[in-house]
């Protein structure tokens, strides 16, 4: 059985089509690409799979289990996390404050003991703020730990988001251009940090990208979105090679 | 030097900890403040006008602690907190006077009343949080203010008396009638007369201290990370797994239920009351405590009730002038902090920092 | 008949609340600000035409004039003075200011006047008008609000629809800067739409007095509440939501009044206003905005 799997997706806003007939297939440890050119309805796919809008037709399953109608914060639980294009962290949060908050149903405690720090409220904390500062070892952020979110440079603003959509132990992780605005050094260091968090990890990873060029490089398959329906799929060198994609990328 | 680096990494922990300083200078100070005030008390040292605003004062700061809560750590604008506050107080001054024979004890009556009036007002909450809290910005604002007028105009119309029957309640006009010996508890547009004042400036400052203890202790939670998370931003939130709903709900249903408490000690303190005092001026002067104070900024909170609920006082001498300079040095107040000296101040200060920082880091090295 | 009654008179206390609720819509859609203080701009308005006719004996057309040349003037002054130096600040500072600015009206206006109730004089005289055989009365002044109402949002809907400033309001309105670059002088915009709000706010202001003649330093702040409820009721931003929000509001208030308890008038308004806002959350006529994941 697939980790995910996506049959004939549909989602139509007033009269106009976003995503149609759209149908993907992706193995547990895999590390996909969903690429396309700007419009193509790729963001509204992730926006799909984590329940922020709901599909009009077609099914998504985790695992076996049906995602459509759920809730976006029962779908993180059942285990999908996701960064977004615009980066949406909690600005006024400090960047452990922002990691601890992804761990919210990692490690819990009563209310009672959040009123009153009595129970089991400092041992807890303490294994939050361990495993928070283990994940923003692995992005190079520990060091900045203490430091507002807003106040982070552009690239380690990415980063954390990565880190904190960690934090909450998905099996999936849905990645929103986590290149853009990113130079060419900085790209290739976070493709090598997305392999790395793959492994170490064990999780699934599915991410947007519209560069081509720079997804061929570490998915090991490739599913290509034009005018919201599935233009072509395959590994990197064939999808490359279809002429279909080359059109819709660079005009006829 | 190796010393000096263990200092290093101490003070950099301690700089981490800056909520935790925070919490510990909040208390601090509040409870200098009360000894000093109890020491001009005791003393004889501090007019009458002024000793009669203490126990306002502590229902204030609570108002304003508990608002920040809903404004500044939840991040939704309510102009309605005074009707909370009005729930706490009528439901505490039912249960002490309901009780009066039953327990003699005065302190106990009190903190019954501010339990009840807590639990009333986090009932309240959860009635008015629940519709409120689904829409969003402006029109959440205007909602709690109908909210809150609409909780003053209901308990304007409500008549409450108790008997050896026990007790009766009808709305609009009076529509029972009390055996011999029966006595009226809330008497409509009337309000509430002979009040036993139970109210003191300890019972005040303490509930201040619980308040502080609680609502910090939120903040640094699991919790309080949440809502705080629903403020910065609810999609981000929703996407780890956070159920917003029930954060937002949480936080403003906590901030009803202190403010209900602040009611029930607030009308203690008066012989007579009436539902009118618990308006919408009521719930806009709390707002301007907290937004001078500093949104999420409790400490701040307290301060800013403290100054502004003696300012007035204060300016008695110019008797007739003294709301009006009230309101010009609140509009000036609001142009300072908003204004580029400021920035510009806050800038050379950043900018002193860093460099002493830097310096220490090179003699470290 | 008295169905009749109560309903002429609810549009017409109505068409007040929407003339205010106008000011409140158009200072909001402009400057993204809840202007509490445009309840105290009535208030002026009302103490100015009073003065004007009782103290100066001029007629009265000239005392609503008084009142809306000051109210004018006295809106771009607060808009230049209090409002300006913040147009970056967080929105919650502003409001707080505009509180500021309302308790400095009433405060000022507690020293000019004093405390004690002025008697205020219709600016509309005549015997009301009797149809049916007496079963119906009108007294002028509800005919005068009501036109004056109508005549009001035509304009206002031709001046934004068609002229060259109107289209610069909806423009600073949309996206300041963009305007900016499009060569508005967005200042003078902003000015312009704070002095037509608080010029209609005198206008409202000797209507409501004429309608019910008291005049107190805190008159204008409930009628305040009820427009700016008004114009949200409605979908605040939207000229022609104050004018259904204003109207519905009004005729709600004085059924609710007449059918079911005077002192309860003011909760079944709110309570009305939370059920609209719950099915349609953007008000009557406004605009839904959703936020792009």
């Amino acid at each position: 059985m697939a980790m995910l799997e996506v049959t004939s997706l549909g989602i139509s806003f007033g009269g106009l089509r976003a995503v149609d007939e759209l149908s993907m297939k992706i193995e547990e440890g895999g590390l996909v690409g969903l690429i396309g050119p700007n419009g193509a309805g790729k963001t509204t796919v992730f926006n799909m799979l984590t329940g922020v809008y709901r599909p009009t037709d077609g099914g998504i399953r985790l695992d076996g289990q049906n995602l459509i109608g759920k809730k976006p914060h029962d779908i993180c639980k059942m285990g999908v996390a996701r960064t977004f294009q615009n980066i949406r962290l909690f600005s006024n949060l400090s960047v452990l404050d922002n990691v601890k908050t992804g761990l919210h149903n990692e490690i819990t405690y009563t209310l009672a003991e959040s009123l009153l720090h009595i129970g089991s409220y400092r041992v807890k904390e303490r294994a939050m703020d361990k495993r928070a500062l283990e994940l923003l070892e692995v992005f190079g952020l520990e060091n900045v730990a203490d430091y507002r979110a807003a106040n982070l440079p552009y690239g380690k603003q990415r980063k954390l988001e990565i880190a904190r959509a960690l934090a909450t132990d998905p099996m999936l992780l849905l990645l929103d251009e986590p290149a853009a605005g990113m130079n060419p050094n900085e790209t290739e260091e976070l493709m090598e940090t997305i392999e790395l968090v793959r492994k170490k990890f064990g999780v699934t990873v599915l991410l947007i990208e519209h560069d081509m060029k720079l997804v061929s490089g570490i998915c090991e398959y490739l599913y290509v979105l034009n005018f919201g329906r599935l233009l072509a799929e395959g590994t990197p060198s064939e999808v490359l090679k279809n002429p279909e994609v080359v059109t819709a990328y660079l005009g006829e | 030097m190796n010393k000096l680096k263990k200092c290093a990494s101490k003070l950099k922990k301690y700089a981490a900890s800056r909520n935790g300083r925070d919490t510990l200078l909040s208390f601090g100070i509040v409870i200098v403040a009360f000894i000093v005030v109890q020491t001009l008390v005791l003393t004889g040292n501090i007019s009458s006008s002024m000793k009669g605003l203490l126990v306002p004062i502590c229902a204030y700061i609570i108002m304003a602690v508990s608002l920040n809560l809903t404004v500044g750590i939840l991040g939704e604008l309510s102009l309605g907190h005074a009707g909370f506050m009005s729930v706490g107080a009528f439901s505490g001054i039912v249960v002490t006077t309901t009780l009066a024979d039953a327990i003699p004890s005065g302190t106990v009556r009190l903190i019954l009343a501010i339990i009840v009036g807590a639990i009333c007002a986090a009932i309240a909450g959860v009635i008015v949080g629940v519709p409120v809290l689904r829409l969003k910005g402006d029109y959440l604002a205007i909602v709690t203010l109908a909210f809150g007028e609409i909780i003053k105009n209901v308990i304007n119309v409500l008549y409450i008396g108790k008997d050896a029957s026990g007790l009766h309640f009808s709305i609009l006009e009076q529509k029972f009638q009390l055996a011999d010996g029966g006595k009226m508890i809330i008497n409509g547009p009337m309000g509430v007369s002979g009040v036993t004042k139970l109210s003191s400036f300890t019972s005040g400052f303490l509930l201040i201290l619980i308040t502080l203890f609680i609502i910090l202790n939120l903040i640094n939670s699991r919790s309080g990370r949440a809502i705080m998370a629903v403020r910065d931003n609810k999609i981000a939130a929703d996407s780890i797994g956070i159920a917003t709903t029930h954060y937002k709900l949480m936080a403003f249903v906590i901030s009803a239920a202190f403010a209900g408490m602040a009611g029930a000690l607030y009308a203690m303190n008066y012989s007579t009351i009436t539902a009118a005092k618990f308006d919408f001026n009521t719930s806009i002067l709390i707002l301007v405590f907290v937004v001078l104070g500093g949104l999420g900024n409790i400490w701040g909170s307290i301060i800013a009730a403290t100054l502004l609920t003696l300012l007035p006082e204060l300016l008695r001498a110019v008797n007739s002038y003294r709301m009006l300079i009230y309101a010009i040095l609140l509009i000036a107040m609001m142009l300072f902090n908003n204004s580029s000296l400021k920035a510009r101040l806050l800038e050379k200060r950043g900018m002193r920092q860093m460099k002493k920082l830097e310096k220490s880091e090179k003699e470290g090295a | 008949m008295s169905f009749l009654n109560h309903l002429i008179n609810g549009i017409s206390l109505g068409s007040i609340y929407a003339i205010i609720a106008l000011g409140y819509t158009m200072v909001y859609g402009i400057a993204k600000m809840l202007n509490f203080a445009h309840g105290d701009v009535i208030m002026v308005g009302g103490y100015m035409c009073f003065c004007a006719t009782t103290y100066l004996g001029w007629p009265p057309i000239a005392g609503v004039l008084l009142a809306v040349v000051v109210c004018t003037a006295l809106g771009v002054v607060i808009e230049r003075l209090a409002y300006k130096p913040l147009r970056m600040a967080p929105s919650l500072a502003v409001l707080i200011t505009a509180i500021g600015v309302s308790y400095f009206l009433q405060n000022a206006a507690l020293l000019i006047w004093g405390s004690s109730t002025k008697s205020f004089t219709s600016v509309v005289g005549g015997d009301p008008i009797q149809l049916f055989d007496g079963q119906l009365t009108l007294t002028r002044v509800t005919i005068v609000t009501i036109v004056a109402c109508l005549v009001i949002m035509v304009a206002l809907t031709l001046f934004t629809g068609k002229s060259k400033m109107g289209t610069a309001m909806r423009a600073v309105s949309e996206d300041k800067g963009a305007a900016q670059l499009m060569g508005i002088n967005v200042n003078t915009t902003i000015s312009l739409t704070f002095a037509i709000g608080s010029g209609l706010a005198a206008i409202a202001g000797v209507l409501l007095c004429s309608a019910y003649p008291t005049l107190l330093p805190t008159t204008g702040s409930m009628p305040g509440i009820k427009a700016f409820t008004a114009a949200v009721f409605g979908g605040i931003g939207s000229i022609p939501g104050a004018l259904l929000g204003g109207i519905l509001l009004g005729v709600i208030e004085i059924f609710a009044k007449a059918y079911i308890s005077t002192q309860l008038s003011d909760a079944i308004v709110f309570a009305v206003l939370i059920v609209v806002l719950l099915v349609k959350p953007d008000g009557l006529l406004g605009k839904h905005v959703s936020e792009k994941v």
